[in-house]
């Protein structure tokens, strides 16, 4: 039996952590390959059932990261992003979401480090919870995966 | 009650309005709403304790708006209603005319919309405390077992959109869970595509909740669906200060910010 690799979406913005995630690379950093980057205008577009479809999709965990506040490509994109996810994480825990299973930061297009940071200690943490069992149970994952293996 | 019968005739009398939305005897031992649009018809206004229905519901559909002017009597969730539709730029000040009904049912007149804050800051707004003792028992639960409630809970919906129908804030033209290119929320009242319409549904109303209950009220299968708006009425008040209905000049909690909005979880 392979050790668990965790399945990991971060949502990225455009300007700053897609930049700051491309600097890794041409700083020749290495970080977790579990990662799968989707880069959005602004982190004021993530929409919070993206989060949700992620997970519904066989995500183990979710990264969310955009530009430091007060850096915004768009002035407040940011600062809405932020209410958002205080909503959205208390009304996550209430119906009994793990919101370990979903990692906030912020990677300005300088920190190419901090990206592959964020990356590996989310990957770590990920791969100590396990796989997203009971998200992917209500999904109807679980099913296919065992199918799959065979 | 003849106070509220006696404004409502006089205004539909001298033209003022062309509809009073009330309360009126419904079949059994129930209460609907009725549009009254004759004056003589006023004596089927009724307010006892069975009137609890939000009847502000009724203020932004088009065939009531199509008899013209309108009147409604107001219980105090539905004057909150009225100022969070106000903040939302729904209605506008001197648009409708409120008769508000007090806690011992009598006529409380209201100039215009600031009247009705002065009103409301003198009331007791807070959800019941049996909600509020339900949603500490909720919050007591470990993770899984909050998970296992609600599963079990969002399993009995039958996608009914009921919770949605009845709610008057939940006035949208064309619904997100109507989408369906690409179809966003499942449509099969299946575990995923409840849980999501579920969330979604507590999100759309996050700030916006003025703790009606009209949403777990009409829920056919008993889910206390209500539960997920209320638990982040305190939450939003803690951290942004902001409470739904009291103000008709809110900025709306999710369409706002400050610069300094405190959290904890980002790195």
């Amino acid at each position: 039996m392979p050790e668990f690799e965790p399945k990991i979406v971060a949502f990225v913005c455009n300007w700053c952590t897609y930049a700051g995630a491309d600097l890794t690379g041409t700083s020749r950093i290495k970080y977790a390959p579990n990662v799968k980057i989707i880069r959005f205008p602004c982190t004021g577009r993530i929409d919070f059932m993206l989060l949700l479809k992620a997970f519904a999709n066989g995500a183990d965990g979710v990264i969310v990261s955009g530009c430091h506040p007060n850096d915004c490509h768009y002035t407040s994109g940011n600062f809405h992003a932020r209410r958002r996810w205080m909503v959205f994480r208390h009304l996550l825990d209430f119906v009994g979401m793990d919101i370990r299973r979903v990692k906030y930061s912020w990677v300005s297009a300088a920190e190419g480090a901090k990206w592959a940071d964020v990356v590996n200690k989310t990957v770590e943490e990920i791969r100590k919870l396990g796989p997203y069992n009971e998200y992917q149970k209500v999904a109807k994952l679980d099913f296919e995966k065992e199918v799959t293996n065979g | 009650m003849d106070d509220i019968r006696n404004k409502a005739k006089e205004l539909l009398e001298n033209n003022s309005v062309n509809v009073v939305i009330g309360f009126g005897n419904g079949s059994e031992n129930q209460t609907r709403a009725i549009f009254v649009r004759k004056p003589e018809d006023t004596v089927k206004l009724i307010y006892d304790e069975r009137c609890v229905q939000n009847l502000s519901l009724y203020l932004l559909k088009h065939e009531v708006k199509h008899f013209g002017k309108i009147a409604i009597t107001a219980t105090l969730p539905i004057l909150r209603t009225i100022l969070q539709l106000a903040s939302e730029c729904q209605i506008n000040d001197g648009e409708i005319i409120v008769l508000g009904i007090s806690s011992d049912g009598k006529l409380v007149e209201f100039a215009d919309f600031k009247a009705i804050e002065d009103y409301i800051s003198t009331q007791n707004i807070d959800i019941k405390v049996e909600e509020k003792e339900f949603i500490k028992k909720i919050e007591a639960m470990s993770l899984s077992e909050k998970w296992a409630f609600w599963q079990e809970e969002f399993a009995k919906c039958i996608k009914c959109y009921a919770c949605r129908q009845t709610c008057p804030l939940c006035y949208c033209t064309r619904c997100f869970v109507e989408s369906n290119q690409p179809q966003w929320i499942p449509v099969a009242a299946h575990q995923l595509g409840n849980f999501e319409w579920h969330i979604l549904r507590a999100m759309h109303l996050a700030g916006r909740c003025i703790n009606c209950g009209e949403c777990a009220k009409a829920c056919p299968v008993g889910i206390p669906l209500n539960l997920l708006t209320y638990t982040l009425i305190d939450s939003i008040k803690a951290e942004f200060g902001t409470i739904a209905g009291t103000n008709a000049k809110l900025d709306s909690v999710l369409s706002s910010y400050k610069f300094d909005d405190k959290e904890n979880f980002i790195g």
